[in-house]
């Protein structure tokens, strides 16, 4: 029975990304409890050279999985490299970020050890020895406390729900350099081309705030005051599941339980009725602020903040006098 | 007896309430308002069977029965009751009457493109100056070597301005009084004699088109004859047993409509510091709409019923669910209007829309009064 | 080309969550259930994969309760062939379990293509794709949004957290569909009637002792009450004051 904790460092182009930090800083603390040390993988190509930083986010020793064939994740190539590293290592727990490709390898590397799998968790607790996590089901409707029967568990850890302690330049990691076999059968998926984000769209995972509009819209043109609104606060423009269905906005900006689960540090909801698979997706937003005609509108109940009234006067209001107090 | 419905049933029901709330809803404010008929819509019901449910495979149809029309006109209502007209209209009107009465000639020509949305139908009874009084007409149609003469002129016909083909009532023999009328199948388009003009006057039903008919001259064939000359009082009378339980269901649909929305209402909506749902005059008001929906679903779902073992004719059942559909949907609508205050008075809610809607149908296909005199007439002879 | 498609059961977005007496379900009274929204899209896909070639054969495979079958039912009246319920009518609540009961029933059968849903709405977990194409060791292509079959490979689109990515990949793979891949169909009323005649196998779902347990369920923690800041424009020099120095959130 190992005690350590394995943690997937997650990074992009070569660099690594704050979730990789928020992983490690869980995992170190993790690892305390356990009695053990906090290891992280890196795998990808040229993904060496940072790798020994990531000590100073607590990681006790890197293992890189350095190989020119792993510039691109798919999850079958990285899924094996990933779970030869954990096999070999015999950790108590697997630790990534429920990012697309946290979530993936943690399923490939759990049906390859045969381990419990928890996805997407919010909070976690040492226990027995072991560890225990909550995790919201039903797109946080209810949340579940969840105990594991067998070692290692893998779990995957909410973006932005644990924040990385600030990085300490007196530590570095052990880096440990493996080559593994890869065989073609590991590469029957290929990336062929990256399609990449449209340059200065922020992706609503990943913003601080997020403005989000709905029906009250009244058609894709009314997204102009929500762009204006979210380019001043660098925000991004998120939808309700209606306006997405009516193809007004593209599904990747759907917020909702069929869309994505957010928690920006501010949520302005525009012309949104408030349904209950639209709550489920932002109801963890630090501050949420809701703005609607209709002042029996459900989003209100949700609200910490509400404006009654038509957005598109309240917006371009706010707009501007956000530009006044912020200079 | 059983009150379950069948798994095929119930995925009817879903079927037609995803088709209300995906397909009818995004467009319905702005339709409604520009008293537009979406042609596309139209289509996509025809598309899924909708116009099928009580014709069969032969004909294009899929024979899901009265039941399951009746149910789909109840998820269709709940959401729009314009739109519960043309679907019935294409259904329960042409095409089960030709169906019924047609030759095997009518029936082919007919009944498929009606069916699969090629072909708009209509039936024109009502005229200027008879409604209740259908043997009061003063349409003609007199006979030549090698056709009729249509002359006269119909009002309030649904579909009238967008309609293919109709089913027109008009006298042969006037002399004969009611057995001297008779049932023709007009082809309405690209005849000179005939003139189609939209009422734009009425109080609600926006989307489904309503209009006057004006014949003069209008000549058709001899193959246009549906059934026997002098049978037209008949068929009429047991086409209006089929469409009237349409206008139930619609009923249903609407007093549904009203109360789910007025339940929604009340827990959404806090006066003197609590969901006005708490105040027992609002409950007086939720479980009233509730009951008269629940009754008049029964009585709706139990026509339906004895229509697909077979008694097509169950006059007493279709007109009690009528009168009752009828009176369950203005009741529920006005007492929506009153858990909603203010905002049921608005047209940004949908109630006052379905208080429009809901008036129409004491008036159409047989008025209130005039289903009561069918049920008093029926349970006296009993 | 014969297509499978994993479906599981799970309560409409639109329901309110109740939980259970027991504490560690969800009460299921008045709750509506329907075919999870991503397994949707996997089966509308097939469906059209299916119509583009003109030929093939779609099997349903559903893991849960008897009501699966329900849910069965509707893939069939949109287009899939026939299917097998893998009954379990414990619940299991983990997912490795339910993989692998999948993949011991998929063991037995022929196939090109095997979709899921990109996750089922209820425990979210997104991983019982993945967990069987490895179980399988069959290449697996999450969140896709096109689906292109042509000479015993694919030429997917998926979402990824690059943006987004064209993927090859051999046939036989698995793939899970993320929404956007396609809007799937109403069942027309005449393949309703014909579904329950389409062949549904029942045989019990092959669960290994879960190795997580469900310790409890709890509703989120409430939001504290928020406030209406006023009506209209007027509102929001106060808005903005609130948000900078109440909330700190700008």
């Amino acid at each position: 029975m190992g005690n350590n904790v394995l943690i997937f460092a997650e990074q992009m182009g070569g660099k690594f990304r704050s979730v990789a930090y928020e992983a490690i800083c869980q995992g170190k603390k993790m690892a305390q409890g356990l009695g053990g040390k906090a290891i992280a993988v890196a795998i990808g190509a040229g993904v060496e050279a940072a790798a020994k930083d990531l000590g100073q986010y607590g990681a006790d020793k890197v293992i890189v999985v350095d190989n020119a064939k792993l510039k691109d994740f798919t999850v079958d190539a990285y899924g094996k490299a990933f779970s030869e590293v954990v096999s070999k290592n015999d950790p108590a727990v697997v630790l990534l970020a429920a990012t697309f490709q946290g979530k993936d390898l943690g399923g490939y590397a759990s049906a390859a050890l045969g381990a419990p799998l928890s996805s997407d968790c919010t909070e976690w607790a040492s226990l027995d020895g072991g560890i225990q996590v909550k995790r919201p089901i039903y797109a946080g409707k209810a949340y579940v406390t969840v105990k594991f029967n067998s070692q290692p568990a893998v779990i995957s850890l909410r973006p932005k729900v644990f924040l990385a302690d600030a990085p300490d330049a007196s530590k570095s990691a052990e880096v440990e350099k493996i080559d593994l076999a890869l065989s073609d059968d590991d590469f029957r998926s290929v990336v062929k081309e990256i399609i990449a984000k449209t340059a200065g769209k922020i992706d609503v995972i990943e913003a601080d705030i997020i403005v989000s509009g709905g029906r009250g819209l009244k058609g894709p043109e009314g997204f102009a005051v929500l762009e204006e609104l979210a380019g001043l606060l660098g925000a991004a423009v998120g939808a309700s599941r209606t306006v997405v269905d009516e193809g007004w906005r593209p599904h990747s900006d759907q917020i909702g339980q069929t869309g994505k689960v957010v928690s920006p540090k501010l949520y302005i909801a525009c012309g949104i009725s408030g349904a209950i698979q639209h709550l489920a997706g932002m109801r963890t937003s630090k501050c949420i602020v809701a703005i609607n005609k209709d002042p029996e509108a459900p989003i209100f109940s949700t609200a910490d903040y509400g404006i009654v009234g038509d957005l598109f006067k309240v917006v371009p209001a706010l707009t501007a006098e956000i530009k006044k107090a912020i200079g | 007896m059983k009150f379950d419905f069948t798994e095929e049933q119930k995925s009817m029901m879903e079927v037609g309430r995803d088709f209300a709330e995906k397909e009818i809803l995004p467009t319905q404010e702005q339709d409604e308002k520009s008293h537009h008929f979406r042609k596309e819509t139209f289509k996509k019901m025809a598309e899924l069977g909708f116009f099928g449910c009580v014709i069969p495979e032969k004909y294009g149809g899929n024979e899901t029965g009265h039941l399951c029309a009746a149910l789909l006109t109840e998820e269709i209502g709940r959401v729009s009751a314009s739109w519960t007209l043309p679907f019935n209209m294409q259904m329960w009107g042409p095409a089960f009457t030709i169906l019924n009465y047609g030759n095997e000639e009518q029936k082919e020509k007919y009944i498929p493109a009606l069916v699969n949305g090629d072909v708009i139908g209509a039936f024109a009874i009502t005229e200027p100056n008879s409604g209740s009084d259908v043997a009061g007409m003063g349409t003609t149609a007199t006979e030549t070597d090698d056709g009729y003469i249509l002359n006269g002129q119909k009002m309030w016909i649904s579909n009238a301005q967008t309609a293919d083909m109709s089913l027109v009532y008009a006298y042969t023999d006037k002399a004969k009084k009611h057995k001297g009328i008779s049932c023709f199948l007009v082809n309405m388009k690209n005849n000179p004699g005939i003139k189609t003009a939209a009422i734009e006057t009425k109080l609600g039903l926006f989307c489904a088109p309503t209009g006057e008919i004006a014949f003069e001259d209008a000549k058709i064939p001899k193959s246009a004859l549906l059934g026997q000359k002098g049978e037209g009082f008949k068929i009429c009378m047991w086409q209006l047993n089929n469409t009237r339980l349409g206008c139930a269901a619609r009923g249903v649909g609407i007093a549904r409509g009203c109360h789910e929305h007025a339940i929604k209402y009340a827990l959404e909506r806090t006066q003197f510091g609590q969901p006005i749902a708490e105040f027992e005059m609002i409950q007086d008001q939720l479980a009233l709409m509730y009951v008269e929906y629940e009754a008049a679903r029964l009585l709706v779902l139990k026509a339906a019923y004895e229509k697909d073992q077979g008694n097509i004719g169950n006059t007493l059942s279709v007109s009690t669910a009528k009168y009752y559909a009828a009176e369950a949907a203005v009741n529920a609508s006005g007492l929506a209007m009153k858990v909603f205050g203010s905002y049921g008075y608005s047209s940004e809610y949908p109630v006052e829309r379905f208080f429009r809607d809901a008036k129409s149908l004491q008036t159409v296909e047989g008025t209130s009064n005039i289903q009561k005199v069918i049920i008093a007439r029926a349970i006296l002879s009993k | 080309m014969n297509i499978v498609v994993c479906v599981k059961r799970v309560p409409d977005t639109e329901t309110k969550i109740k939980i259970g007496g027991e504490g560690t379900k969800i009460d299921p009274a008045g709750v509506e259930f329907i075919i999870s929204p991503f397994d949707e899209f996997a089966v509308e896909e097939a469906i059209r994969v299916k119509e583009k070639l003109g030929k093939g054969e779609i099997t349903i495979l559903s893991l849960g309760s008897a009501d699966a079958q329900t849910i069965m039912r509707k893939a069939y009246a949109m287009g899939a062939d026939k299917g097998v319920h893998l009954n379990d009518p414990s619940e299991c609540q983990d997912t490795l379990a339910e993989a692998q009961a999948l993949a011991a029933a998929l063991k037995g059968m022929q196939f090109d293509l095997l979709l899921f849903g990109k996750q089922a709405v209820d425990y979210d977990n997104g991983a019982v794709g993945v967990q069987v194409a490895k179980l399988l060791n069959i290449p697996v292509v999450t969140r896709i949004i096109k689906l292109d079959v042509a000479d015993g490979k694919a030429i997917v689109e998926r979402e990824s957290d690059m943006g987004k990515e064209i993927v090859e990949v051999k046939l036989p793979a698995a793939f899970t569909a993320e929404k956007g891949l396609n809007e799937p169909r109403y069942p027309k009323l005449m393949d309703i009637m014909k579904a329950k005649k389409k062949p549904l196998e029942e045989k019990p779902a092959q669960l290994e002792a879960p190795k997580l347990s469900i310790v409890k369920m709890d509703y989120p923690p409430a939001r504290p009450p928020g406030k209406i800041v006023g009506e209209g424009e007027e509102a929001v020099p106060a808005l903005v004051n609130l948000l900078k120095n109440e909330a700190k959130a700008l």
